[in-house]
């Protein structure tokens, strides 16, 4: 019965998704669905859009499953969705397995911010070396020369760190370690960047809320949760030194600060961390959606391009009330271009 | 009339010997299907899994089972962490939730007020009825920070000289999701062993008091003894949901694959790791080491169960022949 439970939660969000399809499609049988699946982080925006863009295009509707990015970009291969989401842009493998050209659509960004658990939250300034060191396993306590070089002042306990790091597979983490793989040759060698990495220290919870949850509980520890769940949950978070040398605070403005600098191919597969920007905060990541260049429905594809071009433009004015970095003019300007390219 | 009753009743014995009705044989073909049902969905759910993990049985070979990296950066994948965990936190389970379970149903059939039974068997069932990750939750907030601050310091000071219980606290740990799982499977054990201990005649325990025992004696002799193949049965449903048992565990056993002596060391489990990784897993080598994941507790659960049943049948065999001696 309980290995039944669980496949049951699994199937919910389908199985609900289902039943309001049907409903709605009997009610008002002229409305069409389109479908999407994907990244859990971006949800809250993406449902938001939809809610706004039903007033404005009342003859579509969308109907969006957060699975995860896995599934979205497994579903997007598979056609079974009209588009996919993902927070890590697709590999080379993947995207050689698609029976179509795939384009990724930017959104918004977010910030990943290091959190910790310190007697009287002093303020923390790190740079990148160490943050790769503590979560390593090499740097141990908090009095130790390297942490103290960079906050001096701050009063720091001869007190063992506990490492407290994402157990579940993330978008979140897949941040964090490309960046922590760009800072640290030898985290690249050791640990690498995924969505989840054999990590060589700490203690695993399971979400941002089980990490939050864990180093609120832990008095010594530190960990990295998405920016919006440690301002929710009011916990102290670091300072970090950019590229340019600069310690920069987690902010929206300093996300967007990193996108209006990073290097951004025309496939929009790029990656933000590390930021060259001088006010950029280098651990920081954009959200994708993902859709086939050449759409199968004419109809379908032709609302799914005028929902993506309403999106890059109002929607992303949404996007700071939900604490999300939107992405600058700039950037906007070459993916509503590269979503003019969408044939149906 | 006695011959006129041997007649009556050699007539009903032919009728109900007789194979040609039509009803009967629907019912045994319509239970014979429904049973069956339950083996092919058993078949199938196992078959799935072989096949959604061929890709890595045939590059990890037995060495998934041995070995203790899981790397999925370099697809590097070895289960024995998740095996050892999952084994070690439903032991510390099931040691803590039987005895508990079962004088909690002697209680409430053998010794309880009767005013106090029924209100006390809502609670249990109540208990069953906490989703799991609301107890997760409640383990991260309210049990770990009680456990690191008091039962763990106490068992390390008095105990830390043996491996299970030495080394530094952080909270979330082995232990921790033991304790875990023995809460969630409390009240199936107390639930099933009251309703065996209910069913165990009254003959029994008149016959163990006539003969001069105690209470305890009674209890012990004319009930526990007699209902332990139930009993038993009972434990077993507890160790299932204890080994599938996935999110609450997650939330408490610190996921960190790791083989450790220490209790108060981080954990992992078969269950956990899937549910963990398994939306954000990209890569194909990657999903088919966590289909073989779902492979080996699907096996686990089976072996485990089969040696259960095992075990159960030398305990009957050997309180039978003591019976006789």
């Amino acid at each position: 019965m309980r290995q039944f439970g669980g496949m049951m939660k699994f199937q919910l969000p389908k199985i609900l998704g289902l039943i309001v399809a049907l409903g709605l499609s009997a009610t008002a049988s002229a409305q069409m669905m389109i479908n999407g699946a994907g990244a859990t982080f971006p949800y809250p925006i993406y449902s938001k859009w939809f809610d706004e863009y039903a007033k404005v295009d009342p003859s579509v509707r969308f109907n969006y499953q957060s699975i995860g990015s896995g599934g979205g970009q497994k579903q997007i291969l598979a056609q079974t969705v009209d588009f996919g989401a993902s927070d890590g842009p697709m590999s080379d493998d993947n995207l050689a397995k698609a029976p179509g050209k795939i384009l990724h659509i930017p959104t918004v960004a977010g910030a990943v911010v290091i959190s910790y658990n310190l007697d009287g939250n002093p303020a923390l300034k790190l740079d990148g070396e160490t943050v790769a060191d503590i979560f390593l396993g090499k740097i141990k306590k908090w009095n130790d020369p390297k942490i103290a070089a960079s906050n001096p002042g701050a009063k720091l306990p001869d007190k063992e760190i506990v490492v407290v790091h994402r157990s579940d597979g993330s978008g979140t983490t897949f941040i964090f370690t490309d960046y922590l793989s760009k800072i640290s040759p030898e985290w690249k060698g050791k640990a690498g960047n995924n969505t989840s990495v054999n990590w060589p220290t700490g203690i695993g919870g399971k979400g941002n809320e089980g990490v939050s949850g864990q180093v609120k509980q832990t008095p010594g520890s530190i960990g990295y949760v998405e920016l919006i769940y440690a301002i929710q949950n009011k916990m102290p978070y670091a300072d970090v030194k950019n590229a340019a040398g600069q310690f920069v605070k987690p902010t929206i403005e300093s996300v967007t600060a990193a996108l209006e600098t990073a290097n951004i191919p025309d496939d929009f597969r790029f990656s933000m961390t590390n930021d060259s920007g001088s006010n950029a905060y280098p651990i920081a990541g954009a959200t994708w959606l993902l859709v086939y260049e050449q759409q199968k429905d004419p109809a379908k594809g032709k609302k799914l391009v005028e929902f993506l071009k309403w999106a890059l433009t109002k929607g992303e004015g949404m996007a700071k009330d939900l604490h999300y970095a939107p992405l600058p003019d700039a950037v906007q300007q070459r993916v509503l271009k590269r979503i003019d390219e969408i044939k149906s | 009339m006695a011959a006129s009753i041997a007649v009556e009743e050699s007539s009903v014995q032919a009728r109900m010997a007789r194979p040609s009705r039509f009803g009967d044989k629907a019912f045994e073909w319509l239970t014979l299907a429904m049973a069956l049902t339950v083996v092919v969905l058993v078949v199938l759910i196992g078959w799935q899994l072989w096949r959604g993990s061929t890709l890595a049985i045939q590059k990890f070979g037995f060495h998934f089972l041995t070995t203790s990296t899981w790397d999925p950066v370099a697809e590097q994948f070895g289960a024995l962490p998740f095996i050892y965990g999952t084994l070690v936190s439903s032991l510390i389970a099931l040691l803590i939730a039987v005895p508990l379970g079962i004088a909690t149903a002697a209680y409430l059939t053998e010794l309880a007020p009767l005013w106090i039974r029924q209100p006390l068997v809502s609670l249990i069932e109540m208990l069953a009825a906490i989703p799991s990750v609301i107890l997760g939750l409640w383990g991260i907030f309210v049990m770990i920070p009680w456990l690191r601050d008091y039962p763990f310091p106490f068992l390390k000071r008095f105990f830390g000289w043996i491996p299970l219980f030495s080394g530094p606290i952080y909270g979330p740990c082995m232990f921790a999701g033991g304790i875990i799982i023995a809460i969630m499977i409390l009240p199936i054990i107390t639930s099933v062993s009251r309703e065996i201990l209910r069913s165990v005649p009254d003959l029994q325990r008149e016959a163990a008091y006539a003969l001069g025992a105690t209470r305890w004696e009674a209890t012990r002799i004319a009930v526990l003894s007699y209902a332990k193949k139930g009993l038993f049965g009972a434990v077993i449903l507890g160790l299932g949901r204890a080994l599938g048992e996935t999110m609450a565990v997650t939330m408490v056993i610190g996921n960190t694959p790791q083989i450790a002596a220490s209790l108060f060391k981080p954990g992992y489990t078969l269950a956990s790791v899937i549910a963990n990784e398994f939306t954000e897993a990209t890569t194909d080598m990657y999903l088919q080491a966590l289909f073989e994941v779902g492979l080996v507790l699907f096996g686990t659960t089976i072996l485990v169960n089969l040696l259960a049943q095992l075990l159960l049948r030398t305990i009957a065999v050997k309180s039978a022949t003591r019976a006789v001696q």
